[in-house]
């Protein structure tokens, strides 16, 4: 372990209703490597992911963000996380260019428009850009999103199940990017059902037990 | 040491360990104080030169009036520090007050309405504390009907600790600007409470009913919180072993 | 990256965003015009009684029109993901939560206060107190926003926040329609109404330092919910 992790957790612990789902956890995430969360439904995977995105309040413990609590540098850990839940934050009366402008501008204000449509050709979706996304499939929406992950420049990348609604080719592909992504010296943590098949030394995984 | 004592308050066991020895001491000083000071202002002071027999209704109004107020600070203090802090004993004290406010605000409202008939002939005038009140209410079904609406008892709580905090603060705009819109559209009314003159026979059984007041709604309070820690600490250790004890 | 750029794609996008929905831009007119028009069906058209509410049915209605369009304020973004999105953009939460009310109150409660003096001619307000409408409405719709949004960052996540929003709200509204109608009052009663306009003001220092800070832990209570 390095000294400054980029990412790492201690005795987080989430308690809902009296439901407990996960306690005492801890683990670090550096550059260069992939978590993977797995366990059971309903083991708190999506829940985790939140815990450290900041979006859930209902736990107990402390996120570090290098070396520092996330709650005293906010805006720096912000600054350098991508988010992807099970929502997509992508708006049905815009087009696949604006929800990707929109998106990526909360972030950075330097995109062309040239970026944004080499973005959408690398998720398959070259001639859908000016399509507003309610005329969209589920899967293009979901694609729509995905390529947020080929215009960011934030380090820390949180995917809660990022490969749904995506064929063998697109999930392959998407896999050697999140490689790419942790090789230039990123960290991805992340779910899924699918079965991981990386070839990638910094590639972990961490069990979630259905409630301990 | 300070820090520790606090730390001791906020737990559950030991704050349902202290109520429960407090709990018949504060139940029978309030009895004796509502009934002393009830009996004695309702049954021997003179009737009022102005107003008769029907300003006796002070010694129930007033103190209602005093404690829907009260109740409604306690309780956004108490959410302020359940907020900041996540101690779970203050929001079950906010989830606690909220019903016992509203009542008190009712019954100050009902009282203020009986009064009202014999002074002013009608049940209802949009007197400045009257309506208040009214709006006081409002406040306190809100945070009741926001509770409600949560599923999770968390985000309910954290809800409720939000809108205290913002009701607590928007209190004394709203009375203020309601005395102000009173005084700008009706002329002065004779109020419930004339501040100057008030005899000392009077005030002393209107403060013993005050306190009496006060002490039994902290008795209903206590009892309420009491259940409401059983109820959420169900499946600790200490619970278990009382129940288990008990039956 | 820049503040106040973040802050600039969130305004460009939830104005676009109005103007592709326009039914939501047109229905709070409507429903402002047409509560308005229920009083004087309700306590007939004499002019007397007519002049003598005509300030409060002006206030009330934009009050209601202005609830009936909070409830939209983060919705449809709550049930995107938009959201999530915007609390974990760099720009400090609080500051999304002005843009967004900005936003919101050029759409709704800017339009209403260029149509109240409609309403206010209709009621026979004298020519004198129409510029105290548009003022107090200048003043106190944004006001309304601020106050509204906590509510409607309270009931974000609730199915049925609609009704329950306006039990919250309502109360806290009361004190901006006083100080609006009073001010309405005095101008066409030709007294001067200048202080119940500083007054408004200090309501809007008052609700622009707090209400931001206040919509943002509610919005954090929601998306966590």
């Amino acid at each position: 372990m390095s000294q400054n992790p980029g990412l790492s957790v201690s005795e987080l612990t989430c308690e809902r209703d009296e439901r407990c789902l996960f306690r005492s956890l801890a683990f670090s995430l550096n550059s260069g490597e992939i978590l993977q969360i797995t366990g059971p439904n309903g083991s708190g995977k999506t829940t985790l992911m939140r815990v450290v995105a900041g979006l859930s309040l209902d736990f107990t413990g402390e996120v570090f963000w290098r070396g520092q609590p996330v709650a005293d540098v906010r805006p720096e850990f912000h600054a350098a996380l991508l988010y992807m839940g099970h929502l997509l934050g992508v708006k049905s009366t815009m087009t696949a260019e604006e929800n990707l402008r929109w998106a990526m501008g909360l972030h950075r204000n330097d995109l062309s428009r040239e970026e944004i449509w080499s973005a959408l050709e690398k998720v398959k979706l070259a001639g859908f850009e000016d399509i507003p996304c309610y005329q969209l499939s589920a899967g293009q929406n979901r694609r729509v999103a995905l390529a947020r992950l080929f215009l960011a420049r934030q380090p820390l990348w949180i995917l809660d199940e990022p490969f749904t609604a995506i064929d063998k080719q697109g999930v392959a592909e998407l896999e050697q990017l999140l490689v790419d992504h942790a090789k230039s010296g990123g960290m991805v943590m992340m779910t899924t059902h699918h079965e991981m098949s990386l070839n990638y030394d910094g590639f972990h995984q961490l069990v979630l037990g259905g409630g301990v | 040491m300070k820090w520790t004592y606090f730390h001791r308050m906020a737990s559950p066991k030991w704050f349902y360990d202290f109520s429960g020895k407090i709990l018949p001491w504060v139940g029978v000083l309030a009895l004796v104080l509502v009934a002393g000071g009830l009996t004695w202002g309702l049954l021997f002071t003179q009737p009022d030169y102005l107003q008769g027999n029907s300003y006796r209704i002070i010694f129930l109004h007033v103190p209602s009036a005093s404690l829907a107020m009260t109740v409604y600070v306690g309780l956004a203090v108490a959410a302020s520090i359940g907020f900041i802090w996540k101690i779970k004993l203050a929001d079950m004290a906010v989830s606690c007050l909220a019903p016992i406010g509203a009542s008190f605000c009712a019954l100050a409202l009902v009282t203020g309405a009986i009064w009202g008939k014999p002074t002013w002939g009608t049940w209802w005038v949009w007197d400045a504390r009257l309506t208040s009140m009214l709006i006081l209410l409002f406040l306190y079904f809100g945070l009741i009907a926001l509770r409600e609406a949560f599923d999770s008892r968390e985000t309910a709580s954290r809800a409720c600790a939000i809108l205290a905090m913002v009701g607590v603060v928007n209190i004394p705009i709203i009375k203020y600007s309601v005395e102000w819109w009173n005084t700008l559209h009706q002329g002065s009314t004779i109020r419930i409470t004339e501040e100057s003159t008030m005899a000392m026979e009077m005030l002393i059984p209107l403060l013993m009913s005050i306190a009496g007041f006060y002490l039994f709604c902290l008795f209903v309070f206590l009892l309420r919180i009491r259940a409401e820690i059983l109820s959420r600490e169900q499946r600790t250790k200490w619970v278990r072993h009382l129940l288990g004890a008990n039956s | 990256m820049s503040l106040s750029a973040g802050l600039g794609v969130i305004l460009k996008r939830d104005l676009q965003l109005a103007f592709r929905n326009r039914g939501d831009l047109i229905n709070p007119l409507v429903f402002f015009l047409l509560v308005a028009s229920l009083f004087p069906l309700g306590v007939g058209p004499s002019s007397d009684v007519l002049l003598i509410m005509g300030g409060g049915v002006v206030w009330v209605s934009a009050l209601l029109a202005n609830l009936l369009a909070m409830d939209s304020l983060f919705r449809s973004d709550y049930e995107d993901g938009s959201l999530e999105q915007l609390m974990l953009s760099p720009t400090p939460l609080w500051m999304v939560a002005m843009t967004k009310v900005l936003a919101h109150w050029l759409v709704t409660g800017l339009p209403i206060t260029l149509l109240a003096p409609v309403i206010a001619v209709m009621f026979g307000l004298p020519s004198q107190a129409l510029p105290a409408v548009v003022m107090t409405l200048l003043l106190g719709t944004p006001m309304l926003s601020l106050i509204g949004a906590i509510g409607a960052g309270l009931t974000v996540g609730l199915r049925k926040g609609g009704i329950l929003l306006s039990l919250l709200t309502l109360p806290l509204y009361i004190p901006v329609l006083i100080l609006g109608t009073g001010a309405i009052d005095a101008a066409v009663n030709e007294l001067p109404w200048h202080a119940h306009l500083m007054w408004q003001g200090v309501l809007v220092v008052l609700g622009v330092t707090f209400a931001p800070l206040a919509i943002g832990a509610s919005l954090r209570v929601s998306v966590s919910g």
